[in-house]
């Protein structure tokens, strides 16, 4: 990256009330201002939103994809944290 | 009234939308960045929409069987009634936008003015057009902005867009009897009303962004009446090649 070019920012949609932001890319743009125009132009031509959110990509924090052992697998054999052992009565609806 | 005031109306309102969208369709794949590209092919849609609504209807209004496309693509170029500012090339990006700052300070206005007007389809046009118009005047107004109160270089060049089509901004104003009977008879807001909310909007963009209004007074006018500079021709052979070569194709 040339140091003249503009920052990158992350693009969060939501697709309609109650929903979501979603991920759904990223753009490059000078400023907050910017980057929010350039995000209803690239990102909602198609009437994919009533709202977005930008995020400078610097400030997005991931975590180290080497970590994962430790990160994600102790929860693999966890399988009681889903609340899957409960015997659901007769007559509850819309489980 | 007389539908032909209404239907040349139609044609200015039209011919303005569709030279500027035609103008606009011309960065696509060139845009400075990619973002800015889909940006002005997305202004550059929304006035060829709006040329749609508007063309068809004057085809209705003229009543000789004539839709949007044959209006569009059938016509000479002395018949033609656009701004000649529309019709000016694009030159660089800061060129563009301030072609198009222009036009959208004047066109913001006019449809909300246009919205109360006694043509109900007209009206409904207005309406619909205003929601796109408001947002090609805030990122015009912004980059104007930006580029005026930028750099050093893009402060001179947005400045030098300006020196070059304020010359053209006159002829958005003038009015002629097509004008003034629409307006006698509540079709139309009475533009020099219009005038004073562009002048205030300008004003006040321009002193944001450091730039200032030039003093010449050399003013050029003719579009209205079908007298073009020595580009529309060069934009009629684009816009109308496929249907000269091949009469009545679709697609």
């Amino acid at each position: 990256m040339s140091a003249t070019e503009w920052p990158l920012w992350e693009v969060f949609i939501r697709s309609k009330q109650g929903l979501n932001h979603k991920h759904v890319g990223s753009l490059r743009a000078a400023d907050a201002t910017m980057a929010l125009e350039n995000a209803r132009d690239v990102y909602t031509r198609r009437s994919e939103g009533i709202s977005i959110w930008v995020v400078e990509s610097n400030y997005v924090h991931a975590n180290d994809p080497s970590d994962s052992e430790e990160f994600f697998e102790p929860s693999d054999t966890k399988i009681y944290r889903h609340p899957t052992f409960y015997d659901v009565p007769d007559g509850v609806k819309h489980m | 009234m007389n539908n032909e005031a209404l239907f040349r109306y139609l044609l200015r309102l039209g011919d303005d939308s569709l030279i500027l969208g035609q103008r606009l369709g011309e960065w696509c794949g060139h845009g400075p960045i990619l973002e800015e590209d889909i940006a002005l092919t997305n202004i550059a849609l929304d006035l060829i929409g709006q040329a749609t609504s508007i063309l068809n209807y004057a085809g209705e209004v003229e009543g000789k069987g004539r839709d949007g496309d044959k209006l569009a693509f059938l016509r000479f170029e002395h018949e033609y009634t656009n701004l000649l500012l529309l019709e000016q090339p694009n030159g660089d990006f800061g060129d563009t936008i301030m072609r198009q700052f222009l036009f959208d300070a004047f066109r913001k206005p006019l449809f909300e003015q246009l919205i109360h007007s006694g043509d109900k389809q007209l009206s409904a046009i207005a309406e619909k057009s205003l929601k796109e118009t408001k947002y090609h005047l805030r990122h015009t107004s912004e980059w104007i902005i930006r580029l005026g109160d930028g750099t050093e270089e893009s402060h001179q060049r947005i400045q030098k867009s300006l020196d070059n089509l304020w010359r053209y901004t006159d002829e958005i104003f003038m009015t002629d009897s097509v004008d003034e009977e629409l307006t006698k008879n509540g079709i139309l807001p009475d533009l020099s009303s219009i005038r004073s909310i562009w002048e205030e909007t300008v004003k006040s963009v321009f002193a944001e962004a450091t730039i200032t209004i030039p003093t010449n007074n050399w003013k050029f006018e003719g579009g209205r009446r079908g007298r073009h500079s020595e580009h529309m021709g060069y934009i009629l052979s684009d816009l109308q090649y496929m249907q000269r070569a091949y009469p009545n194709m679709e697609w």
